[in-house]
């Protein structure tokens, strides 16, 4: 996606009067929500600190604990399979699917199916995969892909979403009642759960110590897909492994309560095996795919390392003024938002995707809520300097492709000016005299399409502060 | 607030680019506050930048060069006083990042140490009080994201705009949303940078406040200029010029 | 043997510069555990604010609160697990006096050839394994006995807890139970009626999961 792209989708975005109304309304929502259901900062901080140190010391250990994993989930009668590429995570998907003979999947919300383009792959191959999150349901009648990590329909509101219902769904009424959407959607998807010969889902965390999937949910779709149909198909990056059991509970809590403001889902399944003798339902086989898609390649480096960290709360998006203002399908890639501006360079390439990097004005406001404390803006900066070093290709693929000559003699024009005080002060005072004539072009030109231009001092605080007789030394 | 470090009896002042070339009477104003605490002011005439805008931009070699030049500057053990929460951010915190692996590491950890941002130091080390001597006054306050979230200050900054007993401060319904500056941000991605910086100044507008006033010129200058070229009312000025304006009469 | 796509991953994670990191410290609780009355009225407050019906009362009169539970709705068909003390009891209830009460069903066979009436019935009781007080959650530990989609696939769910098996925490619940020394196929945690706020981030209840959630909670 080169720069072009995403310029063209910023202004499609922010002239979009309606989709700026949502989003705005949306993420004001969340942002008061996780601040009352974290009200304690003390406390806040301490399960920050604490979820920090889990996920550190659990990648830290990540061999070990993917072997270990691997292991139990085995032990316990789960098929565990793993894919480097989203094209292999989904022909093995595929390959469990038609060894079935099915002809439609059911899927809980995943990002990782996502990223693999599972749903239009599977399609190639005449099988259909049906969203029953009720967000992911919406956009898949309307053809689109999420716009938010949590809730993916969030970019449209009632009208919208009731026309969707009435054009796409046979039989359905036009109705803007949210409880009325609902059950028309619960009544559509019912039937599909009933006879569905595989389920899907992805998995919140994957515990090593006993080879059990924890996945949390509102809705009870995730239950539906992972227990009706005879078989289940579970898809999770590999950085999703945590080492104990008792690593749940701080982790369940910060990502619930940063991803709805709640103190806990409707739901929290934990799935240790297939049906066991003697019971009645369950599927009898569950299959653990285990993505990696760039994250072993990450995973090299201990500063950038820290993007795996994440576990895929959205909140970083709720609280970023860039992706209020934009929306997610602005950034044009699975991820958008903070984490996605992080991750998605490392996956795609800096010449693909590096410009995500650059639309942020670093302000922070992401990093201060991160339950698990990712240092987001100094991985942004870790970007940018990825993107214009003169170094050997390193991990990150596409290092230096920003180089130009302009911008570097730019800055290093600037670095002499600034080592250079006698010079700096000659040019601030020409600029005091003659800044005005400056032809208002390149980043003048731009800053002066929202602002006045700005007006250099007559005096220089440098030649004030002389003047003053305040001492030099 | 009792004061908790003793008052020394000199202090630098690093005045910062943006200050320098287009708002030296709030350094000015800055360093008369100090002065009339009874605290020497040093201003060496070897500063110039922080090195932030070519730290945010990727080019960390330039940016630490220049980092560099600072340091050496500011030698002596004594306070650095900086009328800026972005500058203070970058030289209190992102300077012992840049120097990692340096030889000069020891030296910029020493010097991150002394780093004060302006209200900061006229709060928690001078304690300073003032008497409001001007007109009744409606002002907001925007918080930077510096200021706010790496040097954690808007409290100190409150602190003294409070004292300030004819004037009446309206807080902002998004007091700690960026404004848009971001340094190259604002030109690397203008409308992004205009989309947030327009909503900020629709909310100064909400609040009827004649002046936003704010402890970083960067934010200024763009939420200024923002508002002007809308033909709105308010004017924006730096914590320091506004409280000297304040005690001393403009 | 040839390199598999496991090895391959693997040997890159193994050879990555690391360092083992610590494992964290556990959280010393701030305060004493709340006893149990505190415990029970937590749960309780947490659930009823998510819509699920909850009553506290003596164990002796559960059956007769559960007929004026069902009473009140118009539930004809009771799914139960009979091989459960909960199922054995219910039985011989209704074998007692079923008048104006739902039929009960038995959840006896594998859902291979159960699947129509499963969606079919109303309502289901089933037993909660224990409580967690500081988020307002019921344990679930599906069994053969008593499987699993009793608790998801009929819109009315009707859980019966012991109020001695209310946890301050689910960590609590963890080691007390000792969870890591052997994990039931599924387990569940349940807070509520099943809902979703993905329309405008309007709540609306019964999105997939049961509409209705009431818990006995047995003193």
């Amino acid at each position: 996606m080169a720069a072009e792209n995403f310029e063209k989708n910023v202004d499609r975005a922010l002239a979009d009067a309606q989709l700026r109304k949502n989003f705005a309304f949306a993420m004001g929502n969340f942002i008061l929500k996780r601040k009352a259901v974290f009200s304690d900062a003390e406390e806040t901080e301490r399960l920050r600190a604490l979820c920090n140190a889990i996920k550190q010391r659990a990648l830290s250990r990540l061999p070990e604990l993917l072997e270990q994993l691997e292991a139990a989930c085995t032990r316990n009668g789960m098929r565990v399979h793993w894919a480097e590429t989203p094209a292999v995570a989904n022909r093995i998907v595929l390959q469990i699917i038609e060894s079935h003979a099915a002809g439609r999947v059911v899927k809980g919300k995943s990002m990782v199916s996502e990223e693999m383009h599972l749903n239009a792959f599977l399609a190639t191959h005449g099988i259909e995969a049906v969203e029953t999150d009720l967000g992911e349901f919406i956009i898949q009648l309307d053809g689109e892909t999420p716009s938010h990590i949590i809730v993916p329909a969030i970019h449209k509101n009632k009208a919208q979403i009731a026309k969707i219902f009435q054009e796409k769904i046979p039989g359905a009424p036009y109705t803007e009642d949210v409880a009325e959407l609902t059950a028309i959607a619960r009544r559509t998807l019912r039937r599909k759960f009933y006879e569905a010969g595989v389920g899907l889902s992805g998995v919140n965390f994957a515990v090593a110590e006993t080879g059990t999937l924890c996945l949390v949910e509102n809705e009870g779709n995730g239950r539906m897909c992972t227990t009706v149909p005879p078989v289940h198909i579970a898809v999770m990056g590999l950085e999703k492994v945590v080492e104990k059991l008792d690593d749940l509970p701080p982790l369940l809590r910060l990502l619930t309560g940063s991803a709805t403001g709640q103190l806990v889902t409707t739901y929290v399944n934990l799935i240790t095996s297939p049906r066991r003798a003697g019971e009645r339902d369950g599927p009898t086989e569950v299959h653990l795919v285990i993505l990696d898609n760039g994250r072993s390649r990450i995973y090299q480096d201990p500063e950038l390392r820290q993007t795996l960290q994440c576990v895929r709360c959205g909140t970083c998006l709720n609280h970023c003024p860039v992706y209020t203002r934009i929306g997610g399908h602005a950034y044009g890639f699975v991820y958008p938002g903070p984490i996605g501006k992080i991750l998605t360079p490392q996956v795609e390439g800096l010449q693909k995707a590096g410009e995500l990097a650059f639309a942020s004005s670093l302000c922070g406001a992401c990093e201060e809520v991160c339950p698990v404390k990712i240092p987001i803006t100094s991985l942004l900066r870790r970007l940018r300097d990825e993107s214009y070093s003169g170094e050997p290709q390193g991990i990150v693929p596409g290092r230096g492709c920003r180089q130009n000559v302009t911008e570097r003699l730019a800055w290093k024009g600037w670095a002499f000016l600034n080592t250079h005080p006698r010079l700096n002060r000659a040019v601030t005072a020409l600029l005091g005299m003659a800044g005005e004539y400056l032809p208002p072009a390149g980043p003048l030109e731009r800053w002066m399409r929202y602002r006045t231009e700005p007006e250099f001092a007559g005096k220089s605080l440098h030649r004030r502060v002389k003047e003053e007789g305040i001492a030099d030394e | 607030m009792t004061t908790e470090f003793s008052k020394p009896s000199k202090v630098y002042f690093f005045g910062t680019c943006l200050i320098d070339g287009f708002y030296p009477d709030a350094g000015l104003a800055a360093i008369r506050l100090i002065e009339r605490e009874g605290v020497r002011v040093v201003f060496p005439s070897g500063q110039s930048c922080c090195g932030q805008p070519a730290y945010n931009s990727g080019f960390p070699a330039e940016a630490r060069a220049v980092a560099r030049r600072q340091i050496q500057v500011f030698r002596e053990d004594i306070p650095v006083v900086v009328p800026s929460g972005s500058c203070a951010g970058m030289m209190k915190h992102h300077y012992p990042a840049l120097f990692a692996g340096d030889k000069d590491l020891p030296q910029a950890q020493a010097f991150s140490g002394r780093v004060f941002e302006w209200s900061e130091f006229m709060v928690r080390v001078l304690g300073a009080r003032y008497e409001d001597r001007g007109e009744p006054l409606r002002v907001t306050w925007h918080s930077s994201c510096h200021a706010l979230r790496e040097m954690r200050v808007i409290e100190h900054s409150k602190h003294l705009l409070r004292q300030l007993q004819n004037v009446e401060l309206v807080e902002l319904a998004g007091e700690r949303e960026c404004c848009g500056f971001g340094g190259t941000f604002s030109v690397k991605h203008p409308a992004i940078s205009g989309a947030m910086v327009n909503d900020k100044v629709d909310d100064i507008e909400r609040t009827g406040a004649a002046r936003v006033i704010a402890g970083d010129c960067g934010c200024l200058m763009n939420i200024a200029g923002a508002g002007e070229l809308r033909g709105l009312p308010f004017a924006g000025q730096h914590l320091a010029e506004f409280i000297w304006e304040r005690t001393h009469g403009g | 043997m040839s390199e598999t796509a496991r090895d391959r991953i693997l040997a890159r994670l193994q050879g990555a510069p690391r360092q083992e990191t610590p494992r964290p410290e556990s959280p010393v609780p701030a305060a004493a555990a709340p006893d149990r009355d505190a415990r029970v009225a937590r749960l309780k407050s947490l659930m009823e604010a998510v819509r699920a019906e909850v009553h506290v009362l003596p164990a002796a009169e559960w059956i007769p609160r559960l007929k004026e539970v069902l009473g009140a709705r118009a539930i004809k068909t009771l799914l139960y697990a009979p091989d459960t003390d909960l199922g054995f009891a219910l039985a011989e209830a209704w074998q007692q006096d079923a008048a104006g009460l739902p039929e009960l069903v038995a959840y006896a066979d594998p859902v291979e050839s159960f699947k129509e009436r499963l969606f079919g019935v109303d309502a289901a009781v089933t037993a909660a394994a224990g409580a967690v007080a500081d988020t307002g959650a019921l344990i679930l530990r599906p069994t053969a006995a008593e499987p699993r989609l009793m608790s998801l696939v009929p819109p009315v769910h009707i859980a019966v807890l012991k109020a001695d098996t209310v946890f301050p925490s689910l960590g609590d619940a963890m080691r007390e139970g000792r969870w890591a020394e052997g994990m039931p196929s599924n387990m569940l945690l349940i807070s509520g009626p099943s809902k979703t706020a993905d329309i405008e981030l309007t709540l609306a209840f019964g999105v997939h999961g049961p509409k209705e959630l009431i818990v006995l909670v047995l003193e």
